[in-house]
């Protein structure tokens, strides 16, 4: 089959579905690939590259009639109704937000593949799209608002007087929030961050932030991976908290897009609070952006200096890496609907990941899918599953468990006292004598042994062996017999012990030589 | 006069003893203690010579001949064996060993039985230590074979086997009362084989995972048979050893029990992972595991600042541990800080990482056990899990029904990355699927271990440019 990468359809889109690499890698699933000519020109591409890389380059209408096509952005309506039935068309379609297009595709009969829509479970995370353009987006947010800030990110002591790091405050530590987090820390920025969900601060941490949190304000462990609406209480204590971290930060990103749409973070309010010279990257403004000033795609400086940065083409303005990375999100797709690297596609709606995405197929409209649970947050059932017990009734249970512990314990030494003094009163008393060294030399090798550090546990093992050859000692005692039975047995008896103390110590010996301390 | 030197002696032999296993409390004074043990056991071979030779019954020549014999026997394969063992041959060599003194025990209680006279004491102690010593004896083949992998190490499941067991003790307590009564060699040896079955078939129901329990409970029955030959002798300092050794091995047995979170009867009672249908919990943890390859895995590890390498029984199944060596010698070299992890029953035998790693001379400072590592994991920036499995799945510490549950792990997947290298998908030796190979942090390095170290160490010798001596 043929796989066929056009021209962005959107003006200045500088992106592209596959590179050169990309396509080395999907002609090793067994497909062939047409790219339109000029497609990764924007990305710094050539069509020698991919014509190096083994893909064929074509003209526009040739490109639309691969078997499947695949692009960055939503192609135009025009080109999607020119595409023939059977096609697969793998691109970003939005499915939740243009019920239009979804009915466009089923009519045609072309199977769309919505790589926007891939369930978050981890085995779904190599295509998974919208995470890597998150994580592009987020870096390049640092950059922006970098090139806008005054002064430099990291501090500095120098013979001209020190200057203090940026402040950066990140709200919503998602994929976009954790990049942004880990991006500025790395230029030298003491980084703040929040997020509603409360498994989200290990992760701000991880990436070198610290996490700020609105007191009582945190949700439930997600269920699904995605953070959900805040109630009233919650948003207002929320709201204070992102008033006072604002009001102290240099820079601000905001990343809040709960399924497609923008709460609002930041009131003009707030920015009016913030000192001139600050700057808010909002990466929400796709979605009408996080904060109340700001205008998608546009630049504002407002009445008291703070700038506003409303892009919403921040993946584009890094097009060869956010392409490399699209691009290896459409290849491993492709490698999932091809099982047998055959060069054809295989959809199995069994597949939770592939029935999430697909949208459409064979005229029948498959969207939305059955919902799936996600593995990101595995406690979670186990917690509730368990029946809820009074903390203080199971502490009551422990130490009533650990009381009948001890006396059981104690009844058992008791026990063991009065057997050994029966069997010490019975025995000869030359017996006796004995037992009172083996119960002695029992409690001396229990301190001594339990003293031995793990790591010399097998030299033990083979010295407590060399040393339980002393039965030769016994042996050797035997041999003088004047039976010649005894006196054979005793001489086989000795032999394998004195194999075992020879062979136990130096063995020993060998192996405590090899320990050494480094340097 | 001569007794009375030679008990002198015993004495001393005896505190020698003891201080030789206290001076193995630290690497430092280890090889004093050694060296403590030696001196000791040649006092007391030294005395008993004397009193032999005193209280031979023929040719005083022909007692000193066949003593010179033993000593030739011992001295020529035991210095053979532990000149020519190889480390990773550890478990069988002590295995081997252990069923020696076991024999021994046997072979000492007959004749003890044969030359003294029948009271009803002395006969309860030929009896216990005969009983002692075959069950060692076979019982250390069996370990043997196993760990050798001349014998499956799939636990044996004989139906009724716990009974198989308890009638065996039964029996043997029935044959006692008879050899008590009569005094007839025909209980004594009706019991040696009971006992021979007996030890047979506890190991063999016993997997091959729990060899370290196994083996560390042979050590300590070795020890006991020793002090029973020391009661029906009359001697203490066989019961003073014997019961050091004997508790030396019951400690090391319960330790590692703790470090499984079992109990040593469930260990001894054998066929772990079978019983109550926890097996097929494998089949619930599916998903896609990520690969890659040596050089990126070099890559890695030279960006990385903190790596820590967890070891398990496959790197002494592939003996990657000169490879392993090697890699890390290059690592601190470049700059990287390389750290050892080693979980209390990684290998077949306790202490056994340790022996491979030290005799792949890394220093023992940077070898750490899971304590004393596990909460720095989550700082660390790559983590080799090299032939390790069940000891570092997070199923024993997040799956309440996991067959592993509640067994304390190396907590490897709280680093930023983890590799972990297997020669397939295969189950760890438990059955329980690792759910660590399908985190989004964890990268699986197909092959075997040696090789694959090797390839590392050339690609990083590559990136280095720089040759390490």
């Amino acid at each position: 089959m043929r796989i066929g990468v056009p021209t962005e359809a959107r003006p200045g889109e500088r992106l592209v579905a596959a590179t050169p690499a990309t396509v080395a890698q999907l002609r090793k699933l067994g497909y062939d690939v047409v790219v339109e000519t000029g497609a990764g020109r924007g990305a710094s591409f050539s069509d020698d590259a991919y014509a190096d890389a083994g893909a064929t380059v074509v003209g526009a209408d040739e490109v639309w009639t691969a078997d499947v096509v695949t692009t960055v952005g939503t192609p135009a309506p025009e080109r999607l109704s020119s595409l023939a039935a059977g096609t697969t068309l793998v691109t970003m379609l939005a499915p939740a937000a243009t019920p239009e297009l979804v009915a466009l595709l089923a009519e045609r009969g072309v199977t769309g593949l919505a790589l926007d829509a891939v369930p978050r479970i981890s085995r779904a995370q190599s295509l998974d799209v919208l995470s890597t353009l998150s994580n592009v987006a987020g870096y390049r947010a640092v950059i922006e608002a970098a090139e806008e800030y005054g002064g430099m990110f990291t501090g500095q002591v120098t013979a001209a007087g020190k200057t203090p790091p940026a402040n950066v405050f990140v709200i919503g530590a998602g994929v976009a929030g954790l990049a942004a987090i880990g991006a500025a820390a790395s230029l030298g920025a003491q980084v703040r961050a929040s997020d509603v969900r409360p498994e989200a601060a290990e992760q701000i941490e991880s990436m070198g932030g610290q996490p700020v949190r609105a007191e009582a304000a945190q949700q439930q462990v997600s269920a699904d991976g995605y953070a959900s609406a805040l109630t009233e209480e919650q948003e207002r204590l929320t709201q204070r908290m992102y008033a006072e971290e604002t009001a102290r930060a240099d820079v601000v990103i905001t990343t809040a897009l709960v399924r497609g749409t923008a709460p609002t973070t930041i009131t003009a309010a707030m920015v009016a609070a913030m000192r001139p010279g600050s700057v808010i990257v909002d990466l929400a403004a796709s979605g009408g952006g996080n904060c109340e000033l700001t205008v998608p795609g546009e630049r504002v400086v407002t009445d008291n200096g703070v700038v506003i940065l409303g892009w919403t083409d921040l993946t584009s303005r890094m097009p060869r890496h956010t392409s490399q990375l699209f691009g290896t999100n459409v290849v491993n797709l492709m490698a999932l609907l091809t099982p047998e690297r055959d060069g054809r596609v295989v959809l199995d709606l069994e597949d939770p990941v592939q029935r999430g995405i697909t949208v459409t197929r064979d005229g029948e409209v498959l969207w939305p899918p059955p919902p799936v649970q996600v593995s990101a947050a595995p406690t979670a059932p186990v917690v509730e599953a368990q029946p809820v017990v009074d903390p203080v009734e199971r502490a009551r249970a422990e130490a009533e468990a650990a009381r009948r512990r001890r006396s059981r314990r104690t009844a058992l030494a008791g026990l063991g006292a009065v057997a050994l003094a029966l069997v010490l009163t019975v025995a000869p008393e030359e017996t006796r004598q004995h037992l009172v060294v083996f119960a002695l030399a029992v409690v001396v090798g229990y301190y001594v042994i339990f003293n031995v550090t793990h790591s010399l546990h097998t030299p033990l093992m083979a010295q407590t062996n060399a040393i339980s050859g002393i039965i030769l000692v016994g042996a050797l005692l035997q041999i003088g017999s004047a039976d010649p039975l005894v006196s054979t047995v005793a001489v086989v008896a000795a032999s394998v012990a004195s194999i075992n103390i020879v062979g136990g110590f130096l063995v020993t010996y060998r192996m405590l030589g090899m320990f050494r301390k480094g340097d | 006069m001569l007794t009375s030197i030679a008990q002198a002696v015993y004495v001393v032999a005896a505190l020698l003893f003891i201080l030789s296993l206290a001076g193995l409390s630290g690497q430092a004074s280890a090889r004093r203690g050694n060296v403590l043990g030696m001196v000791g056991m040649g006092l007391a071979l030294g005395a008993t010579v004397l009193l032999a030779v005193d209280a031979s019954e023929r040719p005083v020549l022909v007692t000193l001949l066949l003593i010179a014999l033993v000593f030739a026997i011992g001295t020529t394969v035991g210095v053979w064996r532990a000149r020519s063992v190889e480390m990773t041959q550890m478990p069988e060599l002590i295995a081997v060993l252990h069923s020696f003194v076991g024999l021994a025990a046997v072979l000492v209680g007959v004749n003890s039985y044969l030359t003294a006279e029948a009271d009803v004491v002395h006969q309860v102690e030929v009896f216990l230590g005969v009983f002692i010593g075959a069950v060692t004896f076979t019982g250390s083949i069996v370990a043997y074979l196993k760990l050798s992998a001349r014998m499956s190490s799939a636990p044996l499941m004989l139906p009724g086997r716990n009974l198989l067991n308890l009638a065996a003790l039964v029996v043997s307590i029935g044959l006692m009362v008879w050899f008590v009564a009569t005094n007839g060699v025909v209980p004594l040896l009706a019991m040696t084989v009971v006992a021979l079955a007996l030890g047979w078939h506890l190991v063999a129901s016993i997997g091959g995972g729990d060899m370290p329990v196994v083996v560390s409970m042979l050590n300590s029955y070795s020890g006991w048979a020793a002090a029973a030959a020391g009661f029906m002798l009359g001697n203490d300092l066989l019961i003073v050893t014997g019961a050091l050794v004997g508790s030396s091995g019951a400690i090391l047995s319960y330790l590692m029990c703790r470090a499984m979170n079992r109990s040593f009867i469930s260990v001894i009672l054998g066929g772990f992972g079978a019983e109550g249908g926890a097996a097929p919990a494998a089949g619930d943890v599916v998903g896609e595991h990520r690969e890659v390859l040596a050089p990126e895995v070099a890559d890695l590890l030279l960006e990385a600042r903190r790596v820590v390498i967890t070891p398990g029984y496959g790197m002494a199944v592939a003996k990657a541990q000169y490879p392993v060596a090697d890699l890390v010698q290059r690592l601190r070299g470049a700059g990287v800080d390389v750290r050892f992890g080693v979980h209390p029953v990684a290998g077949r035998l306790p202490g056994h990482m340790n022996v491979l790693l030290a005799e792949a001379k890394v220093p023992y400072d940077i070898v750490l056990e899971m304590d004393e590592i596990n909460d720095d994991l989550a700082e660390t920036d790559v983590v080799l899990v090299i032939g390790a499995n069940d000891t570092v799945n997070p199923a024993a510490l997040e799956d309440p029904g996991s067959p592993i549950a509640g067994m304390p792990v190396l907590e490897v997947w709280k680093a930023k990355h983890v590799v972990v290298f297997k020669r397939s998908m295969a189950t760890g030796y438990a059955g329980v699927q690792n759910p660590l190979f399908f985190r989004e942090n964890t990268a699986m390095l197909f092959g075997d271990a040696k090789d694959q170290v090797e390839r590392i160490v050339q690609a990083v010798q590559a990136r280095t440019g720089v040759a390490v001596g």
